[in-house]
């Protein structure tokens, strides 16, 4: 189970836990198994913020793995100068 | 260090290639490109902060002789208003197109409002004078306290924050809200806290060369694009969208670009000289004036930030929390996310929260510059860090080096951090003569850290080897900071072949695959992955050709020095690069590859600074009298071009903190939109910017490589203003350190009633 880190704000919208373990072996599948637990969730992160798996974050996750012992942080996308 | 890998061409610095071209003046920029049919266009802007347009009258303009094409906002596709609407008032194709041109309201002073193409500029500009637009002029709102006030004149009436609950129309476009941990709890464990709150001014990237591009276009819809960007395939992609064409009917030409620092990310006048373009059945050219980029083109805007920061009597950092206030301009979109991700992220803090309002004012719809939103996070941080130094009577170097977040640091933005040079950095400053030299009378040291992400991104490459030996690199990215040259270092190095061998093109939209813009310090970290991958490619078709010239199987043949090898020896004599490249049409064909990715293993970058003023007591001017800029740079490929970018961005800081800033009258109107009032440093104002590379590999790049572009320009600021106050035991909180205001401080202090 990976273990997932969802931003505070977003956390208070659905069911209040910060830290969840969630089954998934991509992004994608991980955010329908967030979704299957508090609906609505997935549609709110899916394409709209990036995906940090490991410490190492992803614009444009939704196919990057996420292995049984990931840690995995939402964050806000970011843009370079 | 004995196992450290000997390089041949990585670590040196060879002339670039497009050199020679610059030095002599043949390079083209965008405003140098001229077709035999072409007309002008020129842009009318709005004299007003806020107004509702309520009509626009072009006959006069359009009657005018020379003159071929007149548009208004109405002769461009409304493609994304429905969207917008939907999503309350918010979709950043909808904001990109209404600012490219006014639809119903001018947002703000020096907003398109009108075009014009005819055969000369001065026809052209003639032609805006006849433009007859009506305005009811509105109440606007310049920064973040008015915008917040109750009762505010609204910039968009019918947006709602994103992140905020219930919340009806009001100027903020963005709540967000990031951290871990209590911060309460780490304040209560802290034996001293600090708070203050810093504001920084609106400052444009101030990049040489104006906007500028010409336009073609064909009765069949075709569309051809020079253009002066930080992408052309960015160019492309949003032309194609506002204006509702196929991609694959759009090629841009890269021109040479004259400095963009995330300002040229974006799209002003292409979609407009397409419009003319297609209107008149001419091609046209388009070059802002410096006044134009000043009034109309992305500066990064103002921001306020509280903080307050605790810590241990041993130095030990417990919680830190801030408020950030970024405009983001008419539309939004300012850094404000960065913002929050970077301010406490050098450091471990075991509690952290930061919370971010993207607030729109009626000024320019803000543009990236250079690590957007992390120099005035800084800003806060780090004043405050050398504020608990002293009150801790601690190094700051030290205080820093206790708390620097280092592998495995739960970092404040979320994740841990994989490898990084944070400590190192901090001990090469420690360890530089200049960190212990002594300083004269009026005389300060400031120290400052600071970090940014880096990017990846998408990038392709081509490689094709040519017959008599030599390489040509394909590449997507414009090159701004000598990519050419460190991308064909990488070339040379892998292929074990002359540097001069390799040549580099900056490829057009329709010669190589699609390319992220030049931004996010990304360009030698992720394209130079592409090229590594596609030259490899090349050396395992090389070994192939090899093998079947000695009817071996092809698994026996490697890559050595710039030559096949039959079981890694000397027998039968290897093949060399030239002559397995002459005979390629008989072994199987042209040799050529390609590669294209999403890159993935960005190494995070930390630099940290030490800057020493000295402060005139009589004129409170602030003169940098030594300046030194240390980084981690994974591994500098060219270091030229590294210590390039340190010292660029350790300017700009300096500038930024110093000096720069715009000046809006009670109307809204910009009054210094020129580089004489608007005063950048120049040579002359800055000392010889010293530069130390930290070379701390990361790990997922080939050769080690993080990026360098945007992390110089994090600590200046800081680093500047500890350092005046080291000079005159005075904090300042906002930018810029103008003389004026450093003499009232000083002034102030001088008093009899100050303490």
């Amino acid at each position: 189970m990976a273990r997932v880190i969802l931003p505070q704000a977003l956390a208070d919208r659905f069911g209040g836990e910060v830290q969840l373990e969630i089954e998934g072996g991509n992004v994608r599948a991980l955010l329908a198994a967030l979704d299957a637990r508090y609906p609505g969730i997935g549609q709110e992160l899916e394409g709209r913020v990036a995906v940090a798996i490991d410490g190492e974050i992803h614009n444009d996750p939704l196919l990057e793995p996420v292995e049984e012992q990931s840690e995995v942080h939402f964050l806000p996308r970011l843009a370079g100068g | 260090m004995s196992d450290e890998k000997k390089f041949r061409w990585v670590g040196t610095r060879p002339i670039r290639p497009d050199g020679v071209d610059k030095v002599t003046g043949r390079a083209q920029y965008g405003a140098d490109f001229a077709l035999p049919d072409m007309l002008w266009g020129r842009v009318l802007r709005s004299p007003h902060a806020h107004a509702r347009i309520l009509s626009i009258e072009t006959g006069a303009a359009a009657a005018l002789e020379g003159v071929h094409a007149v548009m208004t906002g109405q002769d461009l596709p409304d493609l994304f208003a429905e969207k917008a609407a939907a999503a309350g008032g918010h979709d950043d194709s909808n904001n990109l197109a209404h600012n490219v041109m006014a639809r119903d309201k001018a947002l703000y002073h020096g907003h398109a409002v009108a075009a014009v193409a005819a055969t000369s500029r001065e026809i052209a500009e003639r032609a805006l004078e006849l433009i007859d637009v009506e305005y009811e002029v509105l109440p606007h709102v310049l920064d973040i306290p008015a915008a917040l006030a109750p009762g505010a004149p609204l910039v968009h009436p019918d947006r709602v924050a994103q992140g905020i609950e219930n919340s009806g129309p009001s100027n903020i476009a963005k709540r967000l809200q990031i951290g871990h941990g209590d911060p309460e709890e780490g304040f209560a464990e802290a034996d001293e806290i600090i708070e203050r709150e810093f504001s920084t001014r609106p400052v444009h990237q101030g990049y040489i060369e104006p906007h500028a591009c010409l336009a073609q276009t064909t009765q069949d819809g075709r569309v051809t694009l020079w253009s002066s960007s930080q992408g052309h395939f960015m160019v492309r992609d949003y032309t194609a969208k506002l204006l509702d064409i196929d991609l694959s009917l759009v090629r841009v030409i890269p021109a040479e670009i004259g400095g963009g620092f995330g300002g040229k990310t974006t799209v002003y006048l292409e979609p407009i000289a397409v419009s003319l373009s297609r209107k008149s059945g001419r091609s046209v050219k388009m070059v802002m004036s410096r006044e134009e980029v000043f009034r109309a083109s992305g500066p990064t805007l103002g921001t306020r930030i509280k903080i307050k920061v605790g810590v241990t009597r041993e130095g030990v950092l417990t919680a830190g929390e801030a408020t950030l206030h970024y405009e983001g301009g008419a539309f939004g979109g300012s850094s404000v996310g960065a913002g929050c991700m970077t301010i406490f992220a050098p450091y471990a803090f075991p509690h952290v929260r930061s919370t971010g309002y993207d607030i729109m004012v009626n000024k320019p719809k803000g543009a990236a510059y250079r690590a957007p939103g992390a120099p005035m996070a800084a800003f806060a941080l780090e004043t405050v860090m050398d504020e608990l130094a002293q009150r801790l009577e601690i190094d700051p170097v030290d205080f820093r080096l206790r708390n620097a977040a280092k592998e495995g640091t739960l970092a404040s933005f979320g994740p841990r951090y994989r490898r990084i040079g944070c400590v190192e950095t901090l001990e090469a400053v420690r360890d530089h003569p200049h960190y212990s030299a002594p300083l004269g009378p009026n005389q300060g040291r400031g120290v400052a850290l600071g970090f940014w992400f880096n990017a990846g991104l998408q990038s392709s490459a081509g490689v094709n080897l040519n017959p008599d030996g030599t390489v040509t690199v394909l590449s997507g990215n414009p090159d701004i900071g000598g990519s050419r040259a460190s991308l064909a270092i990488m070339t040379a190095e892998e292929l074990g072949i002359e540097y001069e061998h390799v040549d580099v093109m900056v490829a057009d939209t329709h010669a190589v695959g699609y390319t992220d813009v030049t931004g996010g310090s990304r360009v030698t970290f992720a394209t130079g992955m592409a090229i590594i991958e596609a030259v490899r490619d090349v050396m395992g078709q090389l070994c192939q050709r090899a093998a079947a010239v000695w009817e071996v199987d092809a698994e026996r043949v490697s890559w050595h020095e710039g030559e096949a090898r039959l079981d890694g020896g000397f027998e039968p004599a290897p093949l060399g690069l030239a002559e397995l490249a002459k005979n390629a049409g008989k072994t199987g064909g042209p040799i050529s590859a390609r590669a294209a990715l999403t890159a993935r293993g960005v190494g995070m970058g930390f630099g940290a600074h030490i800057c020493d003023v000295e402060v005139d007591p009589e004129t409170g001017r602030i003169d940098v009298i030594r300046y030194t800029a240390v980084q981690d740079a994974g591994r500098a490929i060219h270091p030229s071009y590294v210590e390039g970018q340190m010292q660029g961005g350790a300017v700009q800081g300096i500038g930024w903190a110093l000096n720069e800033e715009y000046v809006f009258d009670d109307e809204g109107r910009v009054q210094n939109p020129g580089f004489l009032d608007y005063r950048i440093p120049v040579a002359s104002d800055v000392p010889m910017i010293d530069t130390v590379i930290v070379e701390v590999p990361n790990p997922a790049h080939p050769y080690g490589v993080r990026g360098v572009g945007e992390v110089p320009i994090v600590p200046p600021i800081p680093a500047v203003v500890n350092a005046v106050h080291a000079a005159t035991g005075i904090r300042f909180c906002d930018l810029p350190l103008s003389p004026a205001r450093v003499l009232a401080r000083l002034d102030e202090a001088r008093s009899p009633g100050s303490a």
